[in-house]
């Protein structure tokens, strides 16, 4: 039983890196360095992965989201720009993929309406502020508060002395 | 045989709580008031059932009943014992009755010591508590019964899941169940749903109270504010642990080498804690003041609300995909629920609004009172926003049919400015008076703290000149702190000199004499201490990720990663570890050996990833084995830099700390309440609380 684990796990092994050795083989091709890694995450970053739920597309772990990063290098090592890239990606699988919600058409309104909510919100604190303060009554105190002196500290400690 | 116990005990306990909802409620109506001990005794014999119900699965889980459907879904042989019972809040079901019974308990732990002192708002406090508790008893007996049971329908090629067994079946008894998610196999994840769940059916209490106070109409007096003060600092505090571990767990075990994503089921809970937190203010200002009572109800309706929604969006995973939501009778079933709770809740806010009037007076715009109103209002800005992105996706969906995705950069740049906003008012408003606040004499507060941070931020500014973006931040987190260490240097100041304490009696006696206030800037403190730990996420942190091999080093900022070799062992609960020998070093100097893996466990056929990280107050390096080639010869790393990311948890710590002092029991100050005469000394901004 253990063996036969053993071995399940050391294809799996063997199944995973081969995904990774069609990376290193990419880096190795073409000029030296570029793309690297980082320039593959820097755009992935900003993308989300087209399959599964809520995940951004330089940190997704499963097989699918392993090409789409192959295609982003492969792309940038034909010369594509970051935008290029992105564009391609909204085109094939919607607007799902990008990470920040466009500022056009319907999805604008994710931007405005919270927006439009402080703004009201601020003339509503505006507005109670001044239903209050036209309600005052001249009873109350309204003397300012005095300076912290000495003596006042003196008092009070000896109040709350008093009070033990 | 034991899980037919179980299933009984489920059913009992939720016939006492149908009946304990109506007979108080009618009791209450029709000032009977056996049929209101009758509901008291009927919830005081739900809770023990429901617990009985609740060992039953805990038991079947340690035993490994595989004759039952939920057992076989989150437990397994390879899982050690204390797994095996965490696995109650594994999945669905267990959540759902672990919620139910702790909704029970928090009612029963009311009707216990709170009977004799809240008599006129009993009634309708355990028919509104007693209402949702039947609620999700009701789930967990008809929709996500955990006594479900493997049944082999002959010719059927899958398994049927039912409580009786159906025509034509053999019970069916697997050998070993699927076990629990690994992800999940964690401290984050094992302290996290039991403390979210109190801190959500914590609510039930304060919401509960509001409720019944709306309808006695006693709403005009404050009452049920005092009785449920600290049931609401207790759910609060739940909820912000619940939030850190969640948060933790999310850096330990998801590997994406961060803590907050803004992911739906994070906003879910981030959502009910914001409005609860404008809450917990909000009250003051009817315990001092007299005023805002409006406010409370709204504030305390909503988050009892968003508690619901949370778990709703969290169980049923409607926002990922909208087909979620017919899956199962879950989803339909909580929406109703939730309908009926905020409808209701409105409607009878709506036909006692004229009850909650108050007088408002206020001098000036600078007042505290200005000062409470623009906190709730932030609050509420900041919980829409979440709110508003968090269902986006879904109204697109539904208005367009297009699929969209709202991320990190909506968020970050909607409520980033507003809590910018908080922080600052959270240093000031503390300094303001009731009324009316003379700006000369705030000046004379504020100038020396003032420059202080100033002072400090250009200093920091000038160490993160690349990162200009950073300097806001660090400067709010700074003027903030001076202004509340500032407080305490006062009080500290004013002890010493007329009591001649030393230092630190004098800060023990400060903050023994005024739990409420010093603890709350503790608080205060943990909140920007956790607000470090964002600043630096959003501006300080670096990545990179490349392959190596063998014996070569990766660099990222000033450390160096070499790459020794690669060796493979199994472990416990039943993985498989790879794991990469690793030495870190900064600027050529050896630092430590670190060892990133990957866990692969075998029965769920899920790979996990177990960063290495090498952890500062300062900043984490934080490794992640992302691949290697066959022989192991090479291998690929993503390593991050987090800088601050430490304050998170240390302010997570100091808030509970902080939350402890705020709740605790001050006899002294009861005392006080009568002495104090208005106009007097009293208000004087020393002895003001709050």
């Amino acid at each position: 039983m253990r063996n036969i684990k053993r071995k399940l796990f050391l294809i799996l092994l063997t199944i995973i890196a081969s995904f990774y050795a069609v990376g290193v083989a990419y880096a190795q091709d073409g000029q030296p360095g570029y793309p690297t890694d980082d320039d593959v995450n820097r755009v992935a970053k900003k993308l989300y992965c087209p399959v599964c739920p809520n995940t951004p597309l330089d940190v997704c772990e499963t097989k699918a989201c392993e090409d789409w990063r192959a295609q982003i290098r492969d792309q940038l090592s034909e010369g594509w720009t970051e935008q290029q890239i992105m564009d391609y990606f909204v085109a094939q699988y919607g607007e799902r993929v990008l990470a920040e919600p466009q500022r056009k058409g319907f999805t604008s309104l994710v931007w405005f309406l919270p927006l439009t909510v402080v703004l009201v919100g601020t003339g509503v604190v505006y507005e109670i502020l001044k239903s209050w303060r036209k309600q005052k009554k001249v009873t109350v105190d309204a003397r300012p508060i005095p300076e912290v002196s000495r003596e006042m500290l003196e008092k009070i400690e000896r109040e709350i002395r008093e009070l033990d | 045989m034991i899980a037919d116990i179980g299933l009984v005990a489920l059913t009992i306990a939720f016939l006492f709580s149908v009946y304990a909802t109506f007979a108080s409620a009618y009791g209450g109506w029709h000032n009977q008031l056996t049929w209101v001990e009758s509901a008291r005794n009927a919830v005081l014999l739900a809770f023990p059932f429901l617990t009985v119900s609740v060992i039953v699965v805990v038991y079947s889980l340690y035993v490994l009943d595989f004759s039952l459907a939920y057992v076989y879904d989150v437990s397994s042989q390879a899982m050690s014992p204390f797994l095996r019972v965490t696995a109650l809040w594994g999945g669905q079901q267990g959540s759902i009755l672990f919620w139910a019974w702790l909704m029970a308990g928090f009612v029963a732990t009311v009707l216990l010591r709170k009977w004799e002192r809240d008599r006129e708002l009993m009634p309708y406090f355990i028919a509104t508590a007693m209402l949702t508790t039947a609620f999700f008893v009701g789930v967990a007996l008809f929709i996500t019964n955990p006594f479900m049971r493997l049944w082999h329908i002959e010719g059927a090629t899958e398994l049927t899941q039912s409580l009786f067994q159906p025509a034509n079946s053999m019970p069916y008894f697997p050998e070993d169940g699927g076990g629990l998610n690994p992800l999940l196999r964690h401290f984050g994840m094992i302290g996290h749903p039991p403390t979210t769940y109190l801190g959500f059916t914590g609510f039930v209490i304060p919401f509960s109270f509001a409720i019944a106070a709306l309808i006695t109409g006693q709403s005009r007096g404050d009452e049920w504010i005092r009785t449920t003060r600290r049931w609401t600092l207790v759910a609060w505090i739940f909820l912000s642990i619940g939030l850190i571990l969640g948060g933790r767990w999310a850096y330990d075990v998801l590997g994406w080498g961060g803590f907050w994503g803004w992911d739906p089921v994070e906003n879910a809970m981030l959502m009910p804690w914001l409005t609860g937190t404008a809450f917990l203010h909000s009250v003051m200002m009817t315990e001092k003041r007299g005023m805002m009572k409006k406010w409370n109800m709204i504030l305390i309706i909503l988050t009892y609300s968003l508690a619901l929604f949370g778990t709703f969006i969290t169980r049923t995973g409607v926002i990922s995909s909208v087909h979620a939501f017919a899956k199962s009778a879950l989803g339909p079933a909580f929406f109703a629920f939730i309908g009926l709770t905020f409808i209701g809740s409105v409607t009878i806010l709506y036909l006692r609004w004229d009850t909650l009037r108050s007088e408002h007076t206020l001098e000036s715009f600078i007042s505290r009172e200005s000062a409470f109103v623009l906190q709730n209002m932030l609050f509420l800005a900041i919980t829409f926003a979440v709110f508003w992105g968090t269902i986006f996706p879904l109204i697109s969906e539904l208005v367009t049919g297009v699929k969209i995705t709202v991320g990190p950069p909506y968020f970050q740049r909607v409520t980033g400015p507003l809590f910018f906003v908080l922080l600052l008012l959270m240093g000031i408003a503390p300094l303001f008076a009731w009324r009316k606040q003379a700006m000369r004499a705030l000046g004379k507060v504020i100038w020396i703290p003032f420059l202080a941070s100033l002072g400090i931020a250009i200093i920091w500014g000038y160490i993160h000149r690349m990162h200009p973006a950073s300097i806001i931040g660090l400067w709010l987190v700074t003027v903030t702190l001076s202004l509340i260490l500032a407080e305490f240097w006062k009080g500290i100041q004013a002890r010493r000199t007329t009591l001649s304490e030393n230092p630190f009696t004098a800060l023990f006696n400060l903050i023994g004499r005024n739990h409420r206030r010093y603890g709350g800037y503790i608080i205060h403190i943990s909140v920007l201490l956790i607000a470090l730990g964002f600043i630096g996420d959003a501006n300080f942190k670096l990545e990179t990720q490349g392959t190596v091999s063998s014996g070569e080093s990766l660099t990222i900022g000033d450390y160096q990663l070499r790459f020794d070799r690669l060796r493979g062992y199994p472990g416990s609960d039943g993985r498989e570890i790879v794991e990469a020998v690793t030495t870190l070093s900064q600027n050529g100097e050896t630092i430590r050996a670190l060892n990133p893996r990957r866990d692969y466990f075998i029965v769920q056929e899920q790979p996990v990833t177990v960063p290495g990280v090498y952890s500062t107050p300062g900043k984490d390096v934080y490794v992640l084995l992302v691949g290697w080639d066959d022989g192991g010869q090479s291998a690929t790393f993503k390593i991050y830099v987090n800088s601050l990311i430490n304050w998170v948890w240390i302010g997570g710590l100091m808030m509970i700390i902080g939350t402890i002092i705020a709740a605790w029991n001050n006899p002294y100050q009861r005392e006080m309440t009568y002495v104090l005469k208005p106009g007097g000394l009293s208000s004087h901004p020393l002895l003001q609380e709050g």
